[in-house]
C-alpha cells in the first residue's frame, strides 16, 4: 500500500526512482496498446466530425437523436429494474445462509452455485431461458398442461423487455450473493446481543443497527450489479436477435454498419456509455470503502 | 402457542429465500437439459449431443477457442506475474495505478473494448508524418486478429488474473524468499520461474481456469474480430437449430461448473464473479 512505506525505505529508493519503474514497463505498454489507445480513439472520435475537424454536435446529436435517447432509456430501465430485484433476491439468499440460521453446509453450495451461475452468460444462457420460457419452453408448456394458460396469448414475451430482464436476473443475483455474503459475516454478534440487552427485538435490531450500517454495501453492489447489466451485449443480442434496441445493441450495429449515419455519433454513443460505466463503478468503490469502516 | 413459537424458530423466510434462489437457478438448467433430450420423438436420448459433437465445425471452433484460452492464459501470466512481484518489492507506489488499470474492464465492456480495437488497428501502422507503411492494419490477416483478440481477451481477464495473484503474492512472503534466492545467485529469470511461479501456483490456477471460463463461451469480441471461435458458432447454431444448441449450452454450463468447482477446491474462498455477459 502506497500510504504505508517507511520514511526510510522512500529514501533510500528515491536516488534510482526511475530504475525502478522498469519492471512495470511491459505492463503499462500493454495497458496502452489494449486500453489507453482504443478508448482515446473513441474519445477523440467523438468529438470530430467526417472531414476530421473539432466538433460537438456528435455530443449534441446524442441527446437529440430520438433513436439513441431511446436505446439509454430500456438500457437503463433493464439494469435499474434488474439490479434492483437481483440486490433483493441475491441480499436475501445470502442473509439466509449467513444470518438466516440456514445449515451451514448450505452456504458453500449456494456460494459454488453463485459463481457459476454469475460466470454463466452470454449465448449458452439465452439458450436455457428459450428452453425454458420460450413458446415451446419448459415453463411455458406446464403453464398450459397445468394451468391451461398460455402464457404467450396473456401477452408475456421472452424476447421483449421483460424477458430480457428475467434472463439478465440469472447472472444478477448471483453476483450479489457473492459480495454480500462476506458483509453479512461482518455484522458482529455483540452489536445484536448490545441490542437486545438493550432491549431491542430483530426487527428493530435489523432496521436501527444492522441495515444502516449495510446500506453502503447494498447500495454500491446495486450499484455494480447495474453497471453489469448496461454493458451486456452477447446475451441480449443471443435472445432478442437485436430486436430489442438497447444501447450496447446498437453500438453493434453501428460497428457492423453505419447505421446511425454518423462514425462521430457511434463513438459519441460509447463515450455515453462508459461515463455511465464509470460513474457507478467510482459510486460502487466509494460506498464500499464506507461500508468498510464498519466491516472490517 | 407451542407450535406456534416451534414455527418461529424455523428460519421460515430463509428457507423461502432459498428456495426460490435454488428454483431460480435450477429451472432453466433443467429446462436445458430435459429439451436437449427430445430430439428423437417420444424418447428420451443424447442424439442431440451425438449429432452436436459429431459436426466437425463444433470440434474446429471448440479447439480453437480452447487455444485462445491458453494463449491468453500463458499471456497473462507472463504479463501479471512480473508486474504484481515487481510492485510489492519495488514499486508500492505504482500499486494504486496498475490496480486501476487492472479494473477498466469494468469500465470499458467487451463491445466498446472491440469497437475501439477495431478503429485503432484498421488502419496500416505509418512512420509518423510520413506514408511509409511499416505494417498492414492488424484487422486484415490471420495473425493480427490473433493478436487483437488476445490481447482484448487479456483485458478483460485481467481484474480476475490480477487480483489472484495479487492476493497469491501477499500469503508469501515474495522479499524474504527474493533475498534468499539471490544470496545463493540466482538471476532473475530463475527467480520468478522457479521461485515465485510455484510458490503462487493456486493462485495461478483459479486466476487460469476463470479466464478459461471467460474465453471459451465468449462471443462479442470473437464475432466482431472475425475469429472462427465457439462463441460465435454456437450463436449462428441457435440461428437455425433447436436441439444442438441446447445440448451445447448444457456443456458449456457443465464446462463453468468444472472451472469454478476446481477453483473453489484448490482456495477454498469465496469464488469470484466474471464472464463475458
Amino acid at each position: 500500500m502506497a500510504t504505508t512505506i517507511l520514511p526510510a525505505e522512500k529514501t533510500k529508493s528515491q536516488p534510482s526512482n526511475w530504475k525502478n519503474w522498469i519492471g512495470v514497463i511491459p505492463f503499462f505498454i500493454f495497458a496502452i496498446l489494449f486500453l489507453l489507445l482504443p478508448s482515446v480513439r473513441l474519445f477523440v472520435g467523438s468529438f470530430t466530425n467526417e472531414s476530421g475537424n473539432f466538433t460537438l454536435a456528435n455530443m449534441a446529436e446524442l441527446f437529440s437523436q430520438k433513436v439513441i435517447l431511446d436505446a439509454y432509456k430500456i438500457s437503463i430501465q433493464v439494469s435499474s429494474i434488474t439490479a434492483l430485484a437481483g440486490g433483493i433476491l441475491g441480499f436475501m439468499l445470502a442473509y439466509s445462509v449467513t444470518v438466516g440460521g440456514l445449515p451451514k453446509s448450505l452456504r458453500s453450495a449456494l456460494i459454488t452455485f453463485s459463481g457459476v451461475a454469475s460466470n454463466f452468460a452470454g449465448v449458452p444462457l439465452a439458450f436455457a431461458f428459450v428452453a425454458t420460457l420460450g413458446r415451446t419452453g419448459f415453463i411455458t408448456a406446464i403453464m398450459k398442461t397445468y394451468f391451461n394458460l398460455n402464457i404467450y396469448d396473456k401477452g408475456f414475451n421472452l424476447y421483449s423487455f421483460i424477458g430480457l430482464c428475467l434472463t439478465y436476473l440469472y447472472f444478477q443475483f448471483p453476483l450479489m450473493v457473492l459480495i454480500m455474503a462476506p458483509a453479512l459475516d461482518g455484522l458482529k454478534k455483540e452489536w445484536k446481543e448490545a441490542a437486545m440487552n438493550l432491549g431491542a427485538n430483530t426487527f428493530q435490531y435489523w432496521l436501527k443497527v444492522a441495515l444502516p450500517v449495510l446500506l453502503p454495501s447494498i447500495l454500491g453492489s446495486m450499484i455494480l450489479l447495474f453497471g453489469n447489466a448496461f454493458g451486456a451485449y452477447a446475451t441480449a443480442y443471443a435472445l432478442t436477435g437485436g430486436a430489442l434496441p438497447i444501447v450496447t445493441i446498437l453500438i453493434g450495429a453501428q460497428i457492423r454498419g453505419d447505421v446511425l449515419h454518423n462514425p462521430g455519433l457511434g463513438f459519441a454513443m460509447a463515450m455515453g456509455m462508459v461515463v455511465i460505466m464509470a460513474v457507478s463503478l467510482g459510486g460502487y468503490s466509494w460506498l464500499q470503502a464506507r461500508t468498510e469502516r464498519w466491516l472490517k | 402457542m407451542t407450535w406456534f413459537s416451534k414455527f418461529r424458530k424455523l428460519p421460515f423466510w430463509s428457507w423461502f429465500w432459498f428456495l426460490l434462489g435454488v428454483l431460480y437457478f435450477v429451472l432453466p438448467l433443467y429446462a436445458t437439459l430435459d429439451f436437449s433430450l427430445r430430439m428423437e420423438r417420444g424418447t428420451l436420448s443424447l442424439k442431440a449431443y451425438e449429432v452436436a459433437f459429431s459436426d466437425p465445425q463444433f470440434l474446429n471452433t471448440f479447439l480453437y477457442s480452447i487455444f485462445l484460452a491458453v494463449m491468453t492464459i500463458i499471456f497473462s501470466i507472463a504479463l501479471v506475474v512480473p508486474t504484481a512481484y515487481w510492485i510489492r518489492l519495488r514499486l508500492p507506489q505504482a500499486r494504486r495505478i496498475v490496480e486501476f488499470i487492472t479494473l477498466m474492464p469494468f469500465v470499458v465492456p467487451a463491445i466498446i473494448l472491440v469497437f475501439g480495437l477495431i478503429r485503432i488497428y484498421s488502419s496500416p501502422f505509418e512512420i509518423p508524418f510520413t506514408s511509409i507503411v511499416i505494417m498492414q492494419p492488424l484487422t486484415n490477416f490471420k495473425v493480427g486478429t490473433n493478436i487483437l483478440i488476445i490481447g482484448g481477451y487479456t483485458v478483460l481477464g485481467l481484474p480476475y488474473m490480477y487480483r489472484s495473484v495479487d492476493t497469491g503474492m501477499r500469503t508469501v512472503d515474495v522479499r524474504t524468499l527474493t533475498e534468499a534466492a539471490q544470496s545463493m545467485g540466482a538471476n532473475w529469470g530463475t527467480i520468478i520461474t522457479k521461485i515465485i511461479l510455484p510458490n503462487v501456483r493456486t493462485a495461478l490456477l483459479s486466476g487460469a481456469l476463470l479466464t478459461f471460463a471467460i474465453v471459451v463461451g465468449e462471443v462479442v469480441l470473437a464475432s466482431f474480430l472475425g475469429i472462427p471461435a465457439f462463441g460465435p458458432y454456437l450463436f449462428l447454431l441457435g440461428q437455425h437449430r433447436a436441439y444442438e444448441p441446447a445440448a451445447l449450452a448444457f456443456t458449456t454450463f457443465l464446462l463453468t461448473w468444472a472451472a469454478m468447482g476446481i477453483i473453489q477446491m484448490v482456495t477454498g474462498g469465496q469464488g469470484q464473479a466474471a464472464g463475458a455477459h
